[in-house]
């Protein structure tokens, strides 16, 4: 035999270019005729009816707080007067007018505590301490009672505030609690594993307006006269409980998922139960679940607009409650609507972002 | 002789009510012993393997491993776990976390090191198996050879004084099984305890002190390696051997 020499070939770049914005025209909106045919109606659509959202929205409106303008300009421009002239109660809602720094202060307090608690290098047992000192605060500035400050009833608190803090300790408290129900609906103990599921299947069969309805108004009925938690607690507890059951389904499908094999390891090793839930498994199966889980939060974020029913008036309560009343600026409901509506939205949109975020930071370990 | 450091009692075990896996397992392994367990897939090879380190429990006849009689017992059990250590046929490394991670996990939560201690052992470990520049990597990251050798790494962290091996070559390319088998020919000539079950015949032959041949769940046949493979006793051992070494 000869003695053949093995060369390798040096890469060469691919002969048509694929990145850049030209070939990704190409590829996403002219790849065949069909496509052709969507872009041009999209095109067409969109220059039909942006110019006159356009005109709507920023160039016929009416941004004074002033009613009559925007009762001439109704039907060709948007009276965004009406955000002006209610803001402060769509965002704070009851709460007493010239105390309403206290609830800003407090909110501002807790939405820089959410975003510290998204910062991996700050999740340290310390973080939860800062979160009980939090609160503790967010509840002193709210209820005041204390150093002067007025006391206010939580049946006064409202608007923005409200949501936020619902929809936080809402997630916050109800996240261990449903690793705990996934964990326990595996258990190897029968009563254990009846329980968790018992409460995931109760809970999931009925609408949260309805457990909502029981937190208010059923609850203190068995309850001596006077003895029962403040609404806001009863109300906090019936979203807690909710989201958890919803949120325990969730991180059961991704310890699912988690291959026999990494148990068994860490057993080998000489890890027990709780170690091996916490170093190995749980890493692994929230790392998975990430947008199921974001998903249950967004959906708790939006569904607090609920305790309205409960006479709790959070954002969207709030704004029911300052159009409501005042005649002059009841026709312009809509625009306030779009007022929350970008509210809610940046929140959740935020919150997707993170979960995206978190995404790929988790998929370091997975690259090659 | 001393007395054994492990020992099956009449072992037997079942998966559920009709599966008999383990049919009365009598064994005694010597310490520093080394021992190849090979036999058809389903004679129950493994199941022994794992009943030592309780991944398996078995439910008559008793087992004692360096002293400690394995039972429903959570504390013997942890005993005995910190003196096995074993390697799995998939590696089975934590992805998630880097390979000194894998390897100081164990040292810092179940041996209570300080972890400097525990990277310092990690790194000799990693040398020993000769994969110490591969520390900051994550698993997936590494080759099957690779990873194989950070697993046995992670086993000899917690300083077993017994080591199983349960198919360790494989799920591996053929490339990169004798980085493996060279890691473990090394590892048997330092004296430590060790339980094999693989087909890999040669390295039988040249470390290991006896071969031990399983069926249905039995031990049909064990004896020093040249007399297995020169001179087996039993028909089902030649029928076995015969179709394992012919190509």
């Amino acid at each position: 035999m000869s003695g053949a020499v093995f060369k390798s070939i040096e890469p060469r770049p691919a002969p048509v270019r694929t990145e850049g914005l030209l070939p990704w025209v190409r590829a996403n909106l002219l790849a065949d005729w069909p496509s052709i045919l969507a872009t041009l109606i999209v095109i067409a659509l969109a220059l039909r009816f942006l110019p006159g959202l356009f005109d709507w929205a920023l160039l016929n409106a009416v941004y004074r707080p002033d009613a009559d303008a925007c009762q001439a300009a109704r039907g060709t421009g948007a009276c965004w007067g009406v955000v002006s002239e209610k803001y402060r109660i769509i965002i704070f809602g009851r709460y007493p007018y010239e105390g309403q720094w206290r609830p800003l202060l407090a909110t501002l307090l807790l939405l820089g505590l959410l975003i510290a608690s998204c910062v991996r290098s700050f999740w340290r047992p310390w973080l939860a301490g800062l979160w009980v000192v939090v609160i503790a605060a967010f509840l002193l500035l709210m209820g005041g009672g204390w150093f002067g400050l007025s006391s206010v009833g939580s049946d006064q608190w409202g608007g923005l505030p409200l949501t936020i803090m619902l929809a936080a300790l809402g997630i916050v408290l109800a996240f261990p609690l449903s690793v705990l129900v996934a964990l326990g609906r595996r258990s190897q103990l029968p009563a254990i594993r009846t329980v968790c599921i018992v409460y995931v299947e109760l809970i999931r069969g009925v609408p949260l307006i309805s457990v909502l309805f029981m937190a208010s108004f059923l609850f203190p009925l068995f309850m001596p006269i006077g003895k029962s938690p403040d609404v806001l607690v009863r109300v906090l507890v019936g979203i807690t409980l909710f989201a958890a059951a919803y949120l325990a389904e969730t991180v059961r499908g991704g310890l699912q998922a988690i291959p026999k094999g990494q148990v068994e390891a860490a057993q080998s090793l000489g890890l027990g139960y709780w170690q091996t839930q916490r170093k190995i498994v749980l890493p692994q199966a929230l790392a998975m679940v990430v947008p199921g889980i974001m998903n249950i939060f967004i959906g708790v974020f939006k569904d607090t607009s609920l305790v309205t029913i409960v006479s709790l008036y959070e954002l969207t309560g709030a704004l029911s409650l300052a159009l409501n009343s005042d005649a002059n600026w009841r026709p312009f409901k809509l625009e306030g609507y779009l007022f929350i509506t970008l509210i809610y939205f940046a929140f959740c949109f935020a919150m997707s972002r993170y979960s995206l975020w978190i995404e790929k930071r988790l998929a370091v370990s997975k690259s090659r | 002789m001393s007395a054994p450091i492990i020992q099956f009692d009449k072992v037997n075990k079942w998966y559920g009510d009709s599966f008999h896996v383990l049919r009365d397992i009598e064994l005694g392994v010597a310490a520093g012993e080394r021992i190849v367990i090979c036999g058809p897939s389903g004679s129950g090879k493994s199941t022994l393997l794992r009943c030592i380190n309780r991944l398996e429990e078995h439910q008559e006849g008793r087992l004692i491993v360096d002293g400690v009689e394995l039972s429903d017992d959570v504390k013997a059990i942890d005993a005995v776990r910190r003196k096995v250590g074993m390697v799995f046929q998939q590696f089975n490394l934590f992805p998630h976390l880097t390979v000194m991670e894998n390897l100081t996990l164990s040292p810092m939560w179940v041996g209570k090191m300080p972890k400097k201690e525990a990277e310092e052992r990690a790194i000799k470990q990693l040398e020993r198996v000769r994969i110490a520049e591969q520390a900051h990597k994550y698993p997936l990251q590494l080759s099957g050879g690779q990873q194989q050798r950070v697993a046995i790494a992670r086993a000899l962290c917690l300083t077993p004084k017994i080591m199983l091996f349960d198919e360790p070559t494989s799920a591996l390319d053929p490339e990169m099984i004798n980085e493996v088998l060279d890691v473990m020919i090394e590892l048997a000539g330092q004296g430590i305890t060790m339980l094999c079950v693989t087909h890999e015949m040669g390295f039988a032959r040249s470390v290991a002190d006896r071969v031990i041949f399983m069926d249905r769940g039995q031990i049909v046949e064990q004896n020093a390696p040249e007399a297995f493979f020169a001179n087996p006793q039993n028909e089902r051992t030649r029928d076995f051997l015969s179709k394992i070494i012919a190509h």
